[in-house]
């Protein structure tokens, strides 16, 4: 069964703007799924629209199964959604917060309690659960945000751009939590600006763009779209002009620095003994940017250019 | 495990909503419940000791013991508006009404949770003021079920009313206009510190179209035995208008009027 379906869904806004143009979606029970696309896409639309925060105008979006728009509650008790933003009352304290969310969704109070005290410390905030919430610095409030999303147990958890503006040891802290709920059986869906993120960690992909699915495959299929890398190679020596290697690119960015340009198909051996023929030391090597980067800029390029 | 959705889950739902609101009111004792208690305590002083002694007798019943159901039934208006205007709109400007948005609990639950919010602060606060009232003029109960059902009513209506004043409001002074320019004027003019008979013929008309009159003087009949208007008018206007105001929120919640995108 399908964690989540949309057919055919359309969003036009009361000002006449049209977020999502009849769009269709599958994401598979037990995945981990990455919703990417540039700013004003659709993506948060349509995750209001399957958080049942926004109307739909015409289409449809299931949870396992279960209506959104037909059977709301049923299909809202599988959800759980890490918004974009702080949307908790910043006055009351998060333990009171994850119970209140708990109670929400017909937990039990003892239980709630329990759960609350299970999550605030898996997400490594029991130390602050009884301060006032306005009090947490921006990461802590993100995470509250995960503790209270996972409270009822969601067999669907939705993440929003949830590490927005999160130094990295958190980031990395939240992706492991994330990682192990995901393991545990729980799809997740995640929207970020990392995409080194959606690499890394997700298995299933969609990119959407003015309100189009402009792509939806698996992660690895993707990258194997991408027949060109490149790389960054850090000098021991400087040099004055770069080299010239039959069927590899290479630009000299500083005396020290050169950026080499190579298709899959060509070994990197290749690579390195032209250079050291030429006496030219590689000491550092790293991938220019984030593989999933270039692409996802190459398909929105495109995809702009081609309704240009 | 997901918890399935039944009515032992919105039971649930219903009970977390009410303690978070009854905490909040709680929390904020001193925003909720001391200015009502200072404001009445005023009234009973000014209008009810030092005027009221010059006033003599409304209807055969000393001016003091008269005016104190308005005061009450004022105090319970006043508070179930308020605090569900300010509770309602504060989730909606904060945005942690999504909390509740996006959980399973239909519409007329989170109704319910917040008009019982209301409800509890209201009716805290009029027992306050009656026990305010009590220390100026003793108690007094002609009826108690006449008493309880009007101000229970009453309380229900008026924050219904303030719902769907908070579900409409886009800014704070959106909360406030209805409680200045129309709540507090039909209160005052509502027979809180007189009798519609004193009146002139026309206005004594006009008066007859105030909602606000027929609970007043159905409370004070509950508390003292006297009325202006008949109690079975007063009760079907109450129920009336407490039937249109719930069609109405739950009208709004449902197709999520300025909630929902």
């Amino acid at each position: 069964m399908n964690a989540l379906e949309i057919r055919q869904l359309k969003k036009t806004y009361s000002n006449g703007v049209t977020a999502l143009k009849g769009i269709d979606l599958d994401v598979a029970e037990g995945d981990f799924f990455a919703l990417l696309g540039p700013n004003g896409a659709g993506k948060s639309t349509l995750i209001g629209i399957v958080s049942s925060l926004v109307n739909a105008s015409s289409g449809e979006a299931k949870v396992f199964g279960i209506s959104v728009q037909k059977q709301r509650s049923q299909a809202m008790a599988e959800i759980g959604l890490v918004p974009q933003e702080v949307n908790f009352n910043q006055f009351e304290k998060p333990f009171d917060i994850v119970v209140n969310q708990a109670g929400y969704y017909g937990v039990p109070r003892r239980l709630a309690r329990e759960r609350a005290e299970y999550y605030l410390r898996q997400i490594g905030l029991w130390d602050k659960a009884f301060r006032m919430s306005r009090t947490l610095s921006g990461g802590m409030k993100r995470r509250l945000l995960i503790a209270r999303a996972m409270v009822h147990q969601p067999r669907l958890l939705i993440l929003d751009e949830p590490t927005a503006g999160v130094d990295i040891e958190i980031r990395r802290s939240m992706w492991k939590f994330i990682s192990e709920i995901n393991a545990a059986g729980t799809t997740v869906i995640l929207t970020t600006h990392y995409l080194e993120e959606a690499e890394n960690l997700c298995r299933n992909i969609a990119i959407i763009d003015r309100g189009e699915i402009v792509e939806h495959t698996s992660v690895r299929e993707l990258l194997g779209q991408l027949d060109i890398e490149t790389f960054v190679l850090d000098l021991r020596r400087p040099i004055e002009q770069a080299p010239v290697i039959d069927g590899i690119e290479l630009i000299l960015r500083d005396p020290s620095c050169l950026e080499a340009s190579l298709p899959k198909s060509r070994s990197l051996n290749r690579l390195f003994r032209a250079l050291e023929e030429k006496d030219i030391e590689v000491v550092s090597m790293r991938n220019k940017a984030n593989r999933l980067e270039e692409l996802f800029v190459r398909l929105v390029t495109f995809e702009q250019e081609q309704q240009a | 495990m997901t918890v399935k959705v039944s009515a032992a889950s919105y039971w649930i739902g219903y009970k977390t909503i009410l303690i978070k609101e009854v905490t909040r009111i709680v929390r904020i004792w001193a925003q909720t419940l001391i200015p009502p208690i200072i404001t009445m305590s005023l009234y009973f002083i000014i209008f009810g000791t030092i005027i009221g002694r010059r006033v003599g007798e409304m209807d055969g019943i000393p001016y003091m013991d008269f005016i104190v159901p308005g005061l009450i039934m004022l105090s319970v208006i006043t508070n179930a508006y308020g605090n569900i205007t300010s509770s309602f709109f504060g989730a909606k400007f904060g945005r942690h009404i999504e909390e509740l948005l996006i959980s399973p609990l239909p519409p007329w639950i989170i109704l319910a949770g917040y008009v019982s919010g209301a409800v509890f602060r209201s009716l805290l606060v009029g027992a306050l003021v009656l026990l305010v009232a009590g220390a100026f003029s003793g108690f007094h109960l002609h009826n108690l079920p006449v008493t309880l059902s009007v101000v229970v009513l009453t309380a229900v209506v008026f924050a219904l009313a303030g719902l769907i004043n908070a579900i409409y409001a886009r800014k704070f002074d959106d909360i406030s206009i209805i409680p200045t320019f129309v709540l507090q004027p039909m209160t005052y003019l509502g027979g809180v510190f007189f009798s519609v008979s004193l009146l002139p013929g026309i206005t004594q008309t006009l008066s007859l179209a105030n909602p606000i009159l027929y609970m007043v003087n159905a409370f004070r009949y509950g508390m003292l035995g006297i009325s202006d208007v008949s109690l079975w008018v007063a009760y079907a206007i109450i129920i009336g208008f407490g039937a249109v105001l719930l069609t109405i929120s739950l009208l709004l919640l449902s197709r999520g009027v300025g909630l929902r995108s």
